[in-house]
């Protein structure tokens, strides 16, 4: 089994999910984040006064897969997050030990 | 009173409360998110404090009798002598659309001692400025001696925003910089909320500008549109300067420009009329959009501009009456401006109450800051002003994220 994550333009949230779904994704869980990349901040002006926002927010997505399907579902990922600017993210692959479905005790890919 | 003018009275002075709110709102969202509930208690701490002192002999003082030099007497005090049957309640709600004004006046002082002073501090700090500062110059521009030389002040340049506005530098002199100001950025955290704000204090300020006439009448309906006017001359001349220096339209710029207009517009609006109001706009947007740029150079933190905005914007309306002071217009028997064949005197009437003003306000407030600071303290300590003082001055914060659990009632 593996965790995909990806960091992606909090925008393309929707079109990352529907492209997912169809590449068969069952679930996933969102957050929130801030961070920076190649990208880095940007300025905001205040009467006057410059302030350097380091940290951009981003949609951090998280989903568990079975080994098979890994590859397709970060190509898919990629391909309806991808504006081809600068900002765009990270999609990376983790390996996973072990997974359980907590209502049911399923263990393994059944709990996927 | 007759009775149109009670009803228009009694309305303005319910608009001059919502503008307490209203600057808390102004001042909450340019704070940081941490210290938001303790920038709103600071003005609510008026709305609390302000009313009371008032009626125990605050109005008296200042205004009782009203032709008497220096300062009132007490023959008012503890709500004696107010009658609603010789004048229809008049005096009584002269009294308290005053008690509005006292109420948001060191209310305005509130945005530059932000993010640092301790809430016991602040508690005692305005009755005692109310009682010290704003009482005796009150009395000397309307009925004093100040008054009765001459100078003009409509609806409260000098005896509220330049008073409040020299008050803010010394309380800030006397209390220090906040910790990495100013190389460590404090943007504001609610735009939204100060422009909210920013609408309540200009809709409130209809009734501080065309109440001040005490009377429905046509001077009340030309400060009426001067403050239409010259709030959105501010407002446009201040973004538009932003958006020629800086690159951008801001909403910050056509707040701060608004608020700006309004403060300068207030000691005129009864006393100049037809484009005059568009013209102080226009000049005290441009004015205090470069004004607020003074506090890095010259050291002093200043936390939200109450110098730049209502000390600078206050003390530009004043010394303008003096160019566009118009007594033909309003049939009335005051100088006349520059402008209006009445020569410098009524500017040189300007210039010596508000330097009277900023002398007086701002030794008595460094005064009263000090003994504050060597009794119970003036500042928060380190920790507390890095954690934030609405958890621990108020044991309140301003967004939950997370739940809590009910542990004592």
């Amino acid at each position: 089994m593996k965790l995909i994550t990806a960091v992606i333009k909090p925008f393309k949230l929707d079109e990352v999910k529907t492209a997912l779904k169809g590449a068969g994704v069952q679930g996933m869980t969102v957050t929130e984040v801030q961070g920076f990349g190649r990208q880095s901040g940007h300025t905001e002006v205040y009467r006057g006064a410059e302030y350097t926002v380091d940290f951009v927010p981003k949609i951090k997505i998280e989903l568990l897969v079975d080994d098979g399907v890994a590859d397709g579902v970060v190509e898919a990922l990629a391909a309806a997050a991808r504006t081809d600017k600068i900002g765009d993210g990270k999609v990376w692959i983790t390996d996973v030990d072990a997974v359980q479905r907590i209502r049911t005790g399923e263990k393994g890919p059944d709990a996927i | 009173m007759e009775s149109g003018d009670a009803a228009w009275v009694m309305v303005s002075a319910a608009l001059v409360l919502f503008m307490t709110p209203g600057l808390a709102f102004f001042y909450g969202g340019m704070d940081r998110s941490r210290n938001v509930l303790n920038m709103l208690m600071m003005n609510f701490w008026c709305l609390l404090i302000v009313p009371i002192v008032w009626a125990l002999g605050g109005f008296s003082l200042a205004q009782v009798p009203f032709e008497n030099d220096f300062i009132g007497n007490f023959d008012q005090a503890f709500m004696r002598g107010f009658g609603i049957g010789e004048d229809n309640g008049g005096s009584l709600i002269i009294m308290v659309f005053l008690g509005m004004f006292a109420v948001i006046t060191p209310a305005l002082i509130s945005g530059a001692v932000a993010d640092r002073m301790k809430f016991s501090a602040w508690a005692l700090f305005v009755p005692l400025w109310l009682v010290l500062v704003f009482v005796p110059v009150f009395k000397w521009v309307y009925g004093g001696w100040l008054g009765q030389r001459g100078s003009l002040d409509f609806a409260g340049g000098t005896a509220i925003h330049v008073n409040a506005g020299i008050a803010a530098l010394a309380a800030v002199l006397v209390l220090g910089k906040r910790k990495g100001w100013p190389t460590e950025g404090h943007p504001p955290h609610s735009m939204p909320l100060v422009m909210l704000g920013t609408g309540i204090l200009w809709f409130g300020w209809f009734g501080f500008n065309a109440g001040s006439a005490l009377a429905a009448n046509g001077q009340a309906i030309q400060a009426f549109t001067n403050t239409f006017l010259a709030a959105a001359a501010a407002g446009l001349a201040w973004a538009v300067v932003e958006r020629l220096r800086d690159g951008h339209f801001t909403n910050l710029g056509a707040a701060s420009g608004v608020v700006a207009g309004l403060v300068a517009i207030t000691p005129g609006a009864g006393f100049v009329a037809g484009m005059a109001p568009i013209y102080i706009g226009l000049i005290a947007g441009v004015v205090c959009c470069f004004a607020v740029g003074l506090k890095t150079k010259a050291g002093y933190d200043d936390a939200l501009d109450v110098v730049g905005v209502h000390f600078v914007g206050g003390l530009v309306g004043s010394l303008l009456i003096g160019f566009f002071s118009q007594p033909e217009f309003f049939g009335g028997e005051f100088k006349a401006g520059l402008f209006h064949d009445g020569g410098a005197s009524l500017l040189g009437e300007q210039a010596l109450a508000n330097g009277v003003t900023i002398v007086y306000c701002f030794i008595v407030t460094t005064i009263i800051m000090l003994a504050l600071k060597a009794t119970i303290g003036v500042r928060v300590s380190d920790e507390v002003e890095d954690s934030g003082l609405d958890l621990a001055e108020h044991a309140e914060t301003a967004y939950h994220s997370g739940s809590a659990t009910l542990t004592g009632s």
